[in-house]
């Protein structure tokens, strides 16, 4: 396993006093909490700083940390045979096979630790531990939304055996998500977290959705919008023009005298809700001129501009 | 693999009741009752039952209780916390709603 500084990301020297652990602890908290910051990477942070206040804060943890002695973070070692046994680990054989840093300290000392943690620091004994709870970020496609998807998580969870010791196991799940999910949409899965222990209630798993940007469609709730390219004579005479949906495309009417900007609505083309009536879609007119101009398109457009009313009349009018 | 589940809803057209809430965020009926009284947390309604809550509110009470395990706030501390994210997710939803409507590119 990799050697962490708990230390270093605490950012306090190695003799620092229980309070000054707590101070740091604190500051970084606040900063890198993901519920509440903007920095990138808050949530891998936040989760470094957890695992280190984690161990130090408590008395038996820490000098178990200390006893593996200073080495460069990310080393590669194993703690000494004798360790789990020495710093309070129990007397059964420790096995360090399949097992995070993190995961190390989770039979030593009392509870803490926070969810977004990843290592339960709960103690032993017969007492019922309900199972973890996990919250997972997943991006789908707006396909995906509008037709409803079955996500294949490969999940990663800490399990104890019936000794206490904590172990990584895989923990795949399929989840269907119904047609309607859109950016922000929680969905919970009962009973798909960690497992409980000693009779514990099974932990939950949360889905976090977010949708994946499209080349065509931007999404906000249940519509979608879209950018319409027109030509300038579409958009002044009106024209039948053929649109994409998330269903199929659909014939729209551009009515004369369109100008860029002006969105026409398509009822009920957008996202479905799972109850309810499906958002709408929005083509948003863009009035596209070409870069080049042939002699005769570049004559057609002398005429037009001379008989065409000045746009610009009201910025003489007075306020 | 496991066999496919079906998954929860949290929105508005599922309800929870108090009890289910203290089960699922982590908070004591103590806290939740305290942060509804304040109006950090909406419910959708009362009865001879108690109180009931829209799903939507497992997320809020959630955020509430890593807030309350982490970064030790008190009630009062998670009442402002809570109206503070609440008010930071709205204008977020407005300016997604804004851009939406920008052209691309």
């Amino acid at each position: 396993m990799k050697y962490t500084d708990y230390y270093a990301a605490l950012g306090v020297e190695r003799g620092a006093s229980a309070d000054e652990i707590k101070k740091a602890y604190r500051r970084l908290a606040q900063k890198y909490h993901p519920d509440v910051s903007k920095e990138p990477d808050a949530e891998a942070k936040f989760k470094e700083v957890a695992e280190a206040y984690g161990t130090l804060k408590d008395a038996e943890k820490r000098a178990a940390y200390d006893a593996l002695g200073s080495r460069p973070e990310g080393e590669e070692f194993r703690p000494p045979p004798d360790w789990a046994r020495q710093h309070g680990g129990g007397n059964a054989q420790f096995s360090f096979d399949d097992v995070d840093f993190a995961d190390l300290f989770s039979r030593f000392g009392g509870a803490g630790g926070g969810q977004f943690g990843g290592s339960p620091f709960g103690g032993g004994g017969s007492r019922a531990i309900p199972g973890q709870d996990f919250e997972v970020p997943v991006e789908i496609s707006i396909e995906d939304a509008f037709k409803g998807t079955t996500l294949e998580l490969n999940l990663t969870l800490t399990e104890r055996d019936p000794s206490g010791q904590a172990r990584r196991v895989p923990h795949p799940v399929k989840a269907r998500v119904a047609p309607g999910a859109v950016d922000g949409q929680r969905l919970r899965l009962p009973g798909k977290g960690g497992k409980g222990t000693n009779g514990g209630r099974d932990g939950d798993l949360y889905l976090d959705i977010t949708l994946k940007p499209h080349r065509l469609y931007r999404a906000t709730d249940h519509d979608l919008y879209l950018d319409l390219p027109l030509t300038p004579a579409e958009a002044a005479l009106g024209a039948s023009v053929e649109v994409p949906t998330p269903a199929g495309a659909v014939n729209l009417r551009i009515p004369a005298g369109t100008s860029s900007g002006q969105k026409l609505r398509l009822g009920g083309r957008g996202l479905p809700r799972p109850r309810g009536a499906a958002g709408d879609l929005f083509a948003v007119a863009q009035i596209v001129v070409p870069g080049s101009l042939s002699e005769r398109e570049r004559e057609l457009y002398r005429e037009l501009g001379e008989t065409a009313a000045d746009p610009r009349r009201h910025f003489g009018e007075g306020a | 693999m496991t066999g496919e589940t079906d998954v929860m809803w949290l929105d508005e057209h599922r309800l929870v009741t108090l009890a289910e809430l203290v089960q699922v965020s982590g908070l004591s009926e103590r806290e939740l009752l305290e942060l509804v009284q304040g109006g950090a947390i909406a419910a959708s309604g009362s009865g001879a039952g108690g109180y009931t809550f829209s799903a939507r509110v497992i997320t809020v009470a959630r955020t509430a209780c890593r807030l309350r395990d982490d970064l030790e706030l008190d009630v009062r501390g998670l009442g402002v916390a809570l109206r503070l994210l609440e008010r930071v997710s709205e204008l977020e939803a407005e300016i997604s709603q804004l851009r939406a409507q920008l052209p691309s590119g």
